[in-house]
């Protein structure tokens, strides 16, 4: 071995400790947040552990029967697919049963209150203007809602006073003045504009609602006098507080009419509105997402990416808005009849996004993020039935099948021991570390992205191994092939390695490739194989680099494995390693024999 | 040490080994007859799939069933002829799904049920279920393979070149087709399950022919500048190089699939494991047969057509002759320079070339003879 060669390796081989040292460390860190988070097996698919089926009936909508049809049956099983499987990993199933029942199937140790009412939930969104808004119900607390002259004193034969503690006086300027009314910031219910201000120089209303001061809701444009009334009169009658008839108000509406709508206010009081028809609806959100904002200090809101048309309604609608006073400088965010959000306006927003914010907690806001990601639910639907279901596979099947995975792996561990001997002992310790890692990885991700373990994905665990297997094999062949070159056991360990590792890279590299791919392009069971398939192959890398070479390298210093013992594997004689001093060339010739020069 | 492991040293001497190359032919048809049989049952016998991508009906049965999951399942089966998906719901009925189930049919298997069952008629609620692998996850799936395979092949003539790109392609078209097709053939119904049994198999086919590949591209990297072997030979001995490798892998694979699939599915009696590890079991052996007997042949054939190595070939040849002719004494005084390293493996078209490549590092610095 040539001197600079010694460095190289002496440098090489001063590391093994420290991985060794690190993969340890991650397993006891793993493991250890395992335990703590309570969470010890891996949550298991609905095939082999059961869990919750809950049936949901589609409610037919008065005048809209037809709307029950096999086309919106299966776009709503696609959305609540995705809604309850976005990862791909949940193995949650979903499935139409007879003409209007959906059947949702989700494993065991899911939420399932939350699972309900993320495919429950119809998740229709609207942007609305707000034509008028007052606090309902008995509340005379001040409170931020900001009243504007013309609308409310018309309607404004309510009990709720008229809250005129922070007046919008400076809204009537037809300037999209950027400082906001005092009103709107107790409100704290800002839109963020993520754009620079872009300044509509239309400053006419356009026979939206009326610029100043009308007298009446009549900015509604479109709307009939005789509908004005009704709407009025709903209004007015209106009491938020009570839930009965929250959930029915403004049911009905079409997004093209005026409707009324209750909300919750950031003091969590109710407050009722005359909305407009809707500008921007929920198919103009192109994705969605849950975002904590601490500037603000407004807590976990939604932001929303519109769509290039989206991004145009926006732009047009809170242009508009922003001409106006308060409180018709406002939209409201209307997610299924309910206001969840009503922030003002005081420029047109170009940015081609937009932010809720309102009550949320971290759930609250991935969830809806992701009802507005999958889209609304052509359908209403109710929940017709709750119901545990049994394991699929019965539990002697699962029994079997375990047994002879068990008995699969003793062969395995078998093999290796009669054809690696001592070498064997780092290839099986090198699988338990792997499987150790897989092991608590899983069960890790169950509660954190609701990952489950299904049938499939044990059989494909079980070729993993193989997989895993093979990195060891490549490397210890490597490793055999250097001494059946007649070198010593601890520059073969380490010239061994470099070839080794780059094919351990590529032909990985291939497996992560499809994993990636599969991954990112494909929904639902395929999604959740890609993912396994990805964690699999990072995990072989990681086990030989970390685990199998470091303690290759730390084994090749001991007497049994560098004297090559017959019983370590590495024996030089069994290998059939050349003996340094063959050097003639006469013994090989006579099994010149398989290939034959001629061929053409 | 093992026989194999002798075996193992005598392959790296190039003592024995097999002709993959040249007996390409042989195997190439092996694998057309067996594909053209997989495409046959395919097309014969047609794939039955499950009740998860095609739907089918559900029967409902009366409260508080004393019959076991299992056998409930067996009296569906038998009274459909196709796999049932049997569950006991909360209130203790159970819930059966059969695929391939239209109105007509499932009424006569709901009073078989029935009977069986030993409940009213009247008490069995039927409904037809629509599939829970939609056509959504179906078409995203094939966007995602095909995305994937165009990706990797991109890759592999990237990494590699073209030509090995092309072959992993075959043997992977190769692998898929006939496990499919046994599938086909044996009859099982085609599950969420066997789906991704073939993707396991797309992700191990590819794998194992690019270790193999990787090792080719290592051997025959100087390739043109020896006048010893042609890019078949080489091509030879790097399969008989890497042959115990491929051997323990694929054992390694094989034995707990193996075992799933014949100790779980055949003696215990594990009828659902049976449709994946059978897919498992026939790709992954498809797959390590197609990486050495069809994937590297057929580099080495593409590759022989590149006129580079079509001279190189016409010098071997012409060299070879020229050496039967003299004699063989003076083709070592030529390799001794090339292969410093090896001076001792000078028999040729046998041994050297597996170590030729790496011989170039390994002998800088020190002339050729002076290991000890």
């Amino acid at each position: 071995m040539a001197a600079p060669k010694k460095g190289g390796n002496a440098g090489a081989q001063s590391k093994p400790w420290r991985s060794l040292a690190l993969i340890l460390i991650a397993i006891v860190a793993l493991t250890g947040g395992m335990f703590a988070s309570g969470h010890t097996t891996p949550r298991l698919g609905i095939d082999l552990a059961g869990g919750t089926s809950i049936t949901l009936a589609a409610v037919p909508e008065a005048g809209q029967e037809s709307a029950i049809n096999k086309t919106n049956m299966d776009t709503a099983v696609s959305i609540m697919e995705r809604r309850v499987n976005g990862l791909g990993v949940s193995e949650a199933e979903v499935q139409t049963q007879g003409t209007r029942n959906i059947i949702v199937n989700i494993p065991k140790g899911t939420n399932s209150k939350q699972a309900r009412e993320q495919v429950g939930t119809t998740a229709k969104l609207y942007f609305r203007p707000v034509v008028a808004t007052e606090l309902a119900g008995g509340g005379a607390a001040p409170t931020p809602s900001a009243t504007s002259e013309g609308s409310e004193q018309d309607s404004g034969k309510d009990k709720a006073t008229d809250t005129a503690t922070e007046k919008a006086t400076d809204g009537s300027s037809p300037s999209a003045s950027g400082s906001p009314s005092s009103s709107a910031t107790t409100q704290g219910r800002a839109v963020t504009d993520a754009l620079k201000a872009d300044e509509t120089p239309s400053a006419s209303a356009s026979g939206a609602a009326g610029d100043k001061a009308s007298p009446s809701p009549s900015a509604t444009g479109g709307t009939s006098g005789d509908a004005e009334n009704k709407l009025q009169a709903q209004y007015a009658a209106l009491d938020c507080t009570k839930e009965s008839v929250r959930a029915t108000a403004g049911d009905g509406a079409k997004s093209t009419e005026s409707t009324v709508a209750c909300g919750q206010n950031s003091q969590g009081q109710w407050q009722k509105y005359i909305l407009g028809p809707a500008a921007v609806d929920g198919t103009d959100v192109d994705d969605a997402q849950a975002v904590l904002n601490t500037q603000t200090g407004a807590g976990w809101t939604v932001t929303m990416d519109f769509t290039d048309k989206g991004a145009k309604k926006f732009a047009d609608i809170t242009g508009q808005l922003a001409q106006k006073q308060s409180p018709q400088n406002q939209f409201a965010i209307v997610l299924d009849g309910e206001v969840v959000s009503d922030p003002y306006v005081s420029q047109a927003l170009t940015g081609g996004n937009a932010e809720i914010s309102g009550n949320f907690n971290q759930q609250s806001a991935q969830d809806l993020s992701n009802m507005l990601s999958y889209g609304a639910l052509p359908l209403t639907f109710r929940e017709d039935s709750v119901t545990t279901v049994t394991a699929a596979l019965g539990g002697e099947q699962l029994k079997a099948g375990l047994i002879a995975g068990a008995i699969g792996l003793a062969l395995v561990v078998l093999y290796l021991l009669v054809y690696y001997r001592g070498l064997s002992f780092i290839a099986v310790l090198s699988l338990l570390v792997s499987a150790a890692l897989t092991y608590v990885i899983m069960s890790l991700l169950g509660p954190t992205i609701n990952f489950a373990l299904n049938l499939p994905a044990v059989c494909g665990a079980i070729v993993a191994i193989g997989i895993t297997a093979d990195s060891f094999i490549v490397y210890f062949e490597r490793v055999r092939d250097e001494i059946r070159e007649g070198r010593t056991l601890r520059p073969a360990v380490e010239r061994a390695w470099p070839r080794a590792r780059r094919t351990i890279l590529v032909s990985d590299f291939v497996s992560f490739l499809a994993a990636a791919v599969l991954f990112i392009v494909t929904v639902g069971k395929v999604q959740g194989f890609a993912f396994t398939l990805g964690l699999t192959t990072v995990l072989d890398v990681v086990v030989v680099f970390l685990f199998t070479k470091p303690l290759l390298t730390l084994m090749a210093r001991r007497k049994f494995f560098a004297s090559g013992h017959k019983w370590s594997g590495l024996d030089p004689k069994a290998l059939g390693a050349k003996p340094p001093l063959r050097r003639t060339r006469r013994p090989v010739r006579p099994a010149a024999g398989p290939v034959d020069p001629k061929e053409a | 040490m093992s026989k194999l492991g002798n075996l193992g040293a005598r392959l790296h001497h190039g003592e024995v080994g097999y002709d993959f190359v040249k007996n390409r032919k042989i195997w190439y048809g092996i694998s057309i007859l067996i594909t053209i049989t997989a495409i046959l049952g395919l097309t014969v016998r047609g794939l039955h799939m499950g009740i998860e991508f095609q739907g089918g009906a559900v029967f409902t049965t009366p409260k508080n069933m004393s019959v076991s999951v299992a056998t409930a399942e067996g009296y569906a089966e038998d009274a459909s002829g196709h796999d049932a998906i049997v569950q006991k719901l909360g209130d203790g009925s159970m819930r059966i799904q059969v695929a391939g189930i239209d109105t007509n049919t499932s009424d006569k298997i709901k009073d078989t049920l029935a009977e069986d069952l030993k409940v009213d008629a009247e008490q069995i609620n039927a409904e037809l279920v629509g599939p829970s692998w939609g056509e959504q996850i179906a078409n995203k799936a094939w966007q995602g393979l095909g995305i994937f395979l165009i990706l990797v092949v991109l890759y592999l003539a990237i990494a590699f070149e073209w030509r090995m790109a092309l072959a992993a392609f075959v043997a992977l078209i190769h692998d898929i087709t006939i496990t499919v097709g046994i599938y086909a053939l044996v009859g099982f119904e085609v599950t969420p399950g066997t789906v991704i049994g073939l993707l396991t198999i797309l992700g191990y086919s590819l794998y194992d022919t690019v270790v193999v590949f990787d090792s080719l591209k290592e051997q025959t990297r100087d390739i043109t500048k020896q006048t010893r072997w042609t890019y078949s030979e080489i091509a030879n001995r790097s399969i008989n190089s890497t042959l115990v490798r491929s051997v323990n892998t694929t054992v390694v694979a094989l034995l707990p699939v193996g075992g799933l699939l014949f100790i779980g599915g055949g003696v215990l009696g594990a009828g659902m494991l049976n449709d994946i590890s059978l897919s498992l079991f026939v790709g992954l052996a498809a797959g390590a047969y197609s990486s050495i007997f069809i994937a590297t042949p057929l580099v080495a054939d593409l590759k022989e057509r590149e006129p580079a190595m079509k001279s190189l070939k016409k010098r071997i040849l012409a060299k070879r002759a020229q050496e039967a002719a003299t004699g063989e004494s003076e083709d070592s005084a030529v390799s001794d320079e090339d292969y410093g390293d090896e001076p001792e493996d000078a028999a040729p078209a046998v041994v050297g070339p597996r170590n030729q490549p790496s011989s170039r590092g390994r002998g800088r610095g020190r002339p050729s003879g002076k290991r000890r």
